[in-house]
C-alpha cells in the first residue's frame, strides 16, 4: 500500500468513527426531543443523560477529521474548500445553533421544551446536509465557470442523488441512535426506555435499509463509474446485509432486558455500517472528488505525512484510552444514579 | 474581485473576533476556578468553593459557545482560504493536530470536575481542574502558534506555488512563537479576572441584601482585581517583548502601528492621534521624543526603520495605530484601576464599605476594557499583516474561495452571532438571577450538582 493509501485508510477510520458517533448523538437529540414533553416516560431523560456528557467528545472527533484533511491531503482541503461554502456553511450554521440551544436548555428550565425543539430539529438536519456533501463528491454537481470550479447549488438540491442521501443519513442516524439508547437504557436498568427504543429500531430498521438500497440504485443510475465500482465491491455490501439481519434477530429476540441480546444488536448495527462504508469507500477510490481531484494528487509531502502519522498516533492513543474511561464513568452501570447524594464531609467543615 | 476578498475577510474576522471572546474567558475561567480551589483547600474558607463554583457554572454554558465557535473558525479556514490551507496543510498542520488533543484533554477532565465535584476528594478536584486548565492554555498555545506561523513562515521552500522542502517542526518552532504566546496567555489570564471582578462589583451595587454577601462579593473583587492587576503588569511586560520581536522580524508591522513614516534613529513614540497617509505624518498624536527608539531597541537612539523603508503596496491600512494605542490604553488604564483599588483598600482598611459607589461603576468597566484590549490586539495582529496572509509569500485576495455567496454566508453568519451573544447573556442573567448567592451561601451543598449540565 502506498502512503497516500494509509493515509486514506486513516482518514476512512476518523469518517466512521465520527459517523456513528455523531449519528447516535443528534439522533439522541432527536428523541430527547421527541419525548421531551412526556414526564411519566423517561425515554427522554435516558437520551439527555447520554447526550450530556458526550457530545463534547463527538465534537472534537468532527474537527480531528477535518483537520486530518487539511495535514494528510492538503489538495483535497483545498478543492472541497473551493466548493463547499453554502453547505459547510450551513452545517455550521445548524451545528452551533444545535448545540449550544441544548446547553441552554439544561440551564434554562422556562424554555427547555423549545429549545430543545430547535436543537432537535437542527440534529436532524446535520446529518443529512453531511451527506449531501457524499453526493457532491461523486460529480456532475461541480461546473467550471471562468476556469474555477463551482458547486451548481440548485441542481444540487433537485436532485433525487442528493435527497436519498438526505433520507438516508436521517433513517440512518435516528435507528442507529434507537438501538443504542435501547442498550443504554438497558445498562441503565430502565425497562420502560428499553422498551420504547427496542420498539423505535425495530420499526425504523427495515426502512433503513430500504432507503439504503434505494439510495444504492439511484446513485448507480446517477454516476455509471460508481456503479462499476460498488459491483465489484459486492462482498462487502453481502456482508453487511447479513449485519443486518443478525441485528434484526437480536433485536426480536431481545423481548425482556437481557442485556446479551441487545448488546449483540448494536455490535451488529455498527458492524453493518462499518462493512458497507467499506464496501463504498473502496468503490470510491481513486477519488476525492470525481473526476477532478484523486487521494494521490492531493497527498502531502512525506515529511508532513510522517510527523502527522506520529502525533495521531501518539493521541489517539491518549485518546482512546481516555474515551473508554468516560464512557465507563458516565455511561456505565448506576452511572446516573439519581439519588441525592450524601453531602460531603468537606463540604461543610468549615 | 475586490469586493469577494473584502466580504471573506470580515466574514472570517467576525467569526474569529466572536470566538475570541469565548476562547480567552475559556482559558482563563479555568485558572480562577483552580485558585479559587486552591484557596479554599488552604483557608478552608467557604467563600472560595462558592466562587469555583458559582464560575464553574458560568462556564458550562460559555464552554457550549467557544467550541461551536471554534469548530466554525477551524473549518472556516477551509472553506473561506482554501489555497492558504493547502500551504497549512503542507507545512504548519501539526498545531492544529496536536490542539486536537488538548481540547479531548479538557472535554475529559470538565466532565469529571463538573460531574463528579461532589464525590470526589478535594485533591482529585483540584487535579481535574488543573487539567482543565492546562488543557485550555495548550489549545490557545498552540493555535497561537499557527497565527505566529503566519507572521514569521519558516520550514519550508516556496516557490512559483509550490512547497519543496519541509521541516514541519522547523514551522512549528518559528520566531514569533515565544513572544506571541506568553503575551497570548497571560492577557486571557489578564482579562478573565477582570471580567469576574465586573460581575463582583455589579453584584455590590446591586442593592445589597445581606452583610455575609457583601463580604463575599467584596473578596472576590479583591482576588479578582488582584489577580487582574499581577497579570496585567505582566501583559504589559510580554507586549513590551512582542514590540522588540516586530522590531527585528516585521518592522513594516511596527512602523504602521507606531504611526513611524521615516526611518531614524530618536523615533519618537505618538500616542494616539490619526495616521494620515496623504501628507504621511500623524496628526494629534502626543509625541515623547526618542521613546519609540528605546522601547523598540532599549536605546534611546536605536534605528527604527518606518514606513518609507518598504514599498507602497505593502503597507497595512494605517488605522491599525489607532487599534495598537487602544489596546495599550486599555491595558495601562487597567493596571493603574487595579493598582488604585489596592491603594484604597488598604488606606480605607477600617471602614466598612471601602469603596464608593462610583469606584464601583469603575470596576465594572474593567472586564469590558480587557475584552476591548483583547480584540484590538488580534485585529492590530491580524490586520496589520495584510495584505499578506503568509508574510511576504502568500497574499490574501491569493488565497481566497472561489465560492460565489460569501456574503450570502456574512450575513447569515451575523444573524447568528447576534443571536448567540443576546441568548448567552439572557440565559447566564436568567441562571443566576433564579440561584442567587444566598442560596449559595445558605445551604452551600444543595442543588449543586442537578443545576450543573455536563459540558
Ligand atoms: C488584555 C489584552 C491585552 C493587553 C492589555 C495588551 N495586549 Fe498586546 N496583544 C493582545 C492582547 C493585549 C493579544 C490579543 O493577545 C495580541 C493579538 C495578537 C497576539 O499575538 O496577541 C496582542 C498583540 C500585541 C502585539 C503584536 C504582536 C504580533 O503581532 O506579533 C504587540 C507589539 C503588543 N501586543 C504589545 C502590547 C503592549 C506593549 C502592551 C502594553 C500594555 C499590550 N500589548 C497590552
Ligand atoms: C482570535 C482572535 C483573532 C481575531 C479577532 C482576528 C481578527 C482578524 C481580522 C479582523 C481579520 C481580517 C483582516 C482584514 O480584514 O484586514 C483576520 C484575518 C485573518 N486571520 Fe485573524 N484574528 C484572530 C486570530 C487569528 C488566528 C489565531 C489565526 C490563524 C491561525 C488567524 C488567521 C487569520 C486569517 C487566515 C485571516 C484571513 C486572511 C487575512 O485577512 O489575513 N487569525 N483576522
Ligand atoms: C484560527 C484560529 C482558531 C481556530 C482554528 C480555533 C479552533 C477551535 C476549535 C475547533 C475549537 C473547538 C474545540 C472542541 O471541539 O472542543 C475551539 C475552542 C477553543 N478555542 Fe479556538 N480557535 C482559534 C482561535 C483561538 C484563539 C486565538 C484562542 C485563544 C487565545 C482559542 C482558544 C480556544 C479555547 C480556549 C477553546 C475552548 C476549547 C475547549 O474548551 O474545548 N482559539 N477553537
Amino acid at each position: 500500500m502506498t502512503d497516500a493509501m494509509w493515509g486514506a485508510l486513516l482518514l476512512w477510520l476518523l469518517m466512521f468513527l465520527y459517523a456513528m458517533a455523531g449519528s447516535v448523538d443528534f439522533g439522541a437529540g432527536f428523541w430527547s426531543m421527541w419525548y421531551a414533553d412526556e414526564r411519566e416516560l423517561t425515554a427522554g431523560s435516558i437520551a439527555n443523560r447520554y447526550l450530556s456528557p458526550l457530545w463534547e467528545v463527538t465534537n472534537v472527533f468532527l474537527v480531528l477529521f477535518a483537520v486530518a484533511v487539511v495535514g494528510l491531503f492538503p489538495g483535497a482541503a483545498f478543492q472541497l474548500g473551493d466548493v463547499l461554502l453554502v453547505p459547510g456553511g450551513l452545517i455550521l450554521i445548524l451545528l452551533t445553533l444545535r448545540t449550544v440551544f441544548m446547553a441552554y436548555a439544561h440551564a434554562v428550565e422556562r424554555h427547555a421544551r423549545l429549545l430543545r425543539i430547535i436543537s432537535g430539529v437542527t440534529g436532524l438536519l446535520i446529518p443529512a446536509l453531511l451527506l449531501s456533501i457524499f453526493a457532491i463528491a461523486e460529480g456532475g454537481f461541480v461546473y467550471i465557470s471562468n476556469g474555477h470550479p463551482v458547486l451548481a447549488l440548485g441542481h444540487l438540491f433537485t436532485s433525487p442523488v442528493t435527497w436519498s442521501y438526505i433520507a438516508l443519513g436521517i433513517l440512518s442516524e435516528i435507528t442507529l441512535a434507537a438501538v443504542i439508547l435501547a442498550d443504554f437504557s438497558d445498562v441503565q436498568g430502565d425497562a420502560t426506555a428499553f422498551q420504547i427504543y427496542r420498539r423505535h429500531a425495530l420499526q425504523l430498521s427495515p426502512i433503513a435499509l430500504l432507503a439504503a438500497a434505494a439510495c444504492l440504485a439511484i446513485v448507480s443510475a446517477h454516476a455509471p463509474w460508481l456503479a462499476v465500482n460498488l459491483w465489484s465491491e459486492k462482498l462487502w455490501f453481502i456482508g453487511s446485509a447479513i449485519c443486518y439481519a443478525g441485528s434484526l434477530v437480536s433485536l426480536l429476540l431481545a423481548v425482556g432486558r437481557q442485556s446479551r441480546l441487545i448488546r449483540a444488536a448494536a455490535v451488529w448495527s455498527v458492524a453493518q455500517y462499518f462493512l458497507a462504508t467499506i464496501g463504498y469507500g473502496r468503490a470510491h477510490l481513486p477519488y476525492f472528488l470525481y473526476p477532478t481531484l484523486t487521494v494521490d494528487a492531493s497527498f502531502t509531502n512525506s515529511e508532513m505525512f510522517r510527523s502527522v502519522m506520529i502525533v495521531l498516533l501518539i493521541g489517539l492513543a491518549i485518546l482512546f484510552p481516555g474515551f473508554l474511561w468516560l464512557w465507563r464513568l458516565f455511561l456505565g452501570r448506576h452511572s446516573g444514579d439519581e439519588r441525592p447524594s450524601v453531602p460531603r464531609k468537606e463540604g461543610t467543615r468549615s | 474581485m475586490v469586493d469577494h476578498v473584502v466580504l471573506a475577510r470580515a466574514l472570517f474576522g467576525t467569526t474569529l473576533g466572536f470566538h475570541i471572546i469565548f476562547a480567552t474567558l475559556g482559558v482563563g475561567i479555568p485558572l480562577m476556578v483552580l485558585i479559587a480551589e486552591v484557596s479554599y483547600t488552604l483557608t478552608n474558607d467557604h467563600d472560595y468553593l462558592i466562587m469555583a463554583r458559582r464560575w464553574t457554572k458560568g462556564f458550562t454554558v460559555l464552554l457550549a459557545v467557544s467550541i461551536t465557535t471554534g469548530t466554525t473558525v477551524a473549518l472556516q479556514l477551509s472553506l473561506l482560504w482554501p489555497r492558504f490551507m493547502r500551504i497549512v496543510g503542507q507545512v504548519i498542520a501539526l498545531p492544529f493536530l496536536i490542539e486536537i488533543f488538548a481540547f479531548f484533554l479538557e472535554a475529559v477532565f470538565m466532565s469529571i470536575y463538573v460531574y463528579a465535584a461532589d464525590r470526589i476528594p478535594q485533591r482529585w478536584r483540584i487535579f481535574s481542574v488543573s487539567l482543565v486548565a492546562l488543557g485550555a492554555a495548550l489549545s490557545a498555545l498552540l493555535i497561537t502558534d499557527a497565527n505566529a506561523f503566519m507572521n514569521t513562515p519558516q520550514g519550508f521552500r516556496f516557490d512559483h506555488g509550490r512547497v519543496t522542502d519541509v521541516h514541519p517542526w522547523q514551522a512549528v518552532f518559528n520566531p514569533a512563537l515565544p513572544t506571541s504566546d506568553l503575551h497570548v496567555l497571560i492577557s486571557a489570564y489578564m482579562t478573565v479576572p477582570f471580567i469576574l471582578a465586573t460581575v463582583a462589583a455589579y453584584g455590590l451595587l446591586r442593592r445589597v441584601r445581606s452583610q455575609r454577601e457583601r463580604q463575599h462579593q467584596e473578596k472576590a473583587l479583591m482576588l479578582c482585581l488582584s489577580l487582574g492587576g499581577l497579570f496585567g503588569i505582566m501583559t504589559a511586560i510580554s507586549g513590551d517583548a512582542s514590540g522588540k520581536f516586530l522590531a527585528k522580524y516585521q518592522p513594516l508591522k511596527l512602523a504602521a502601528g507606531e504611526g513611524l513614516f521615516h526611518s531614524m534613529r530618536h523615533a519618537p513614540l505618538v500616542v494616539g492621534g490619526w495616521v494620515d497617509a496623504a501628507h504621511q505624518q500623524t496628526i494629534w498624536g502626543i509625541r515623547i521624543p526618542s521613546a519609540l527608539s528605546f522601547l523598540a531597541t532599549d536605546r534611546w537612539d536605536g534605528y527604527v526603520k518606518g514606513l518609507d523603508a518598504f514599498p507602497r503596496d505593502e503597507w497595512p491600512p494605517l488605522f491599525v495605530h489607532d487599534l495598537f494605542d487602544a489596546m495599550v490604553g486599555c491595558g495601562s488604564l487597567l493596571i493603574v484601576v487595579a493598582l488604585g483599588a489596592w491603594l484604597i483598600k488598604t488606606l480605607r482598611r477600617k471602614t466598612d464599605q471601602p469603596f464608593p459607589t462610583w469606584l464601583l461603576w469603575v470596576f465594572v468597566l474593567t472586564g469590558p476594557l480587557a475584552l476591548v484590549s483583547i480584540e484590538c490586539g488580534w485585529c492590530y495582529g491580524c490586520i496589520s499583516r495584510q495584505p499578506w496572509i503568509i508574510y511576504g509569500l502568500m497574499r490574501t485576495a491569493d488565497a481566497v474561495t472561489n465560492a460565489p455567496h460569501v456574503g450570502l454566508m456574512f450575513g447569515l453568519f451575523i444573524s447568528l452571532y447576534a443571536l448567540l451573544g443576546v441568548a448567552t447573556i439572557l440565559v447566564l442573567v436568567g441562571y443566576f438571577r433564579r440561584h442567587p448567592l444566598t442560596q449559595d451561601i445558605q445551604e452551600p451543598n444543595s442543588g449543586w450538582k442537578r443545576t450543573v449540565w455536563l459540558p
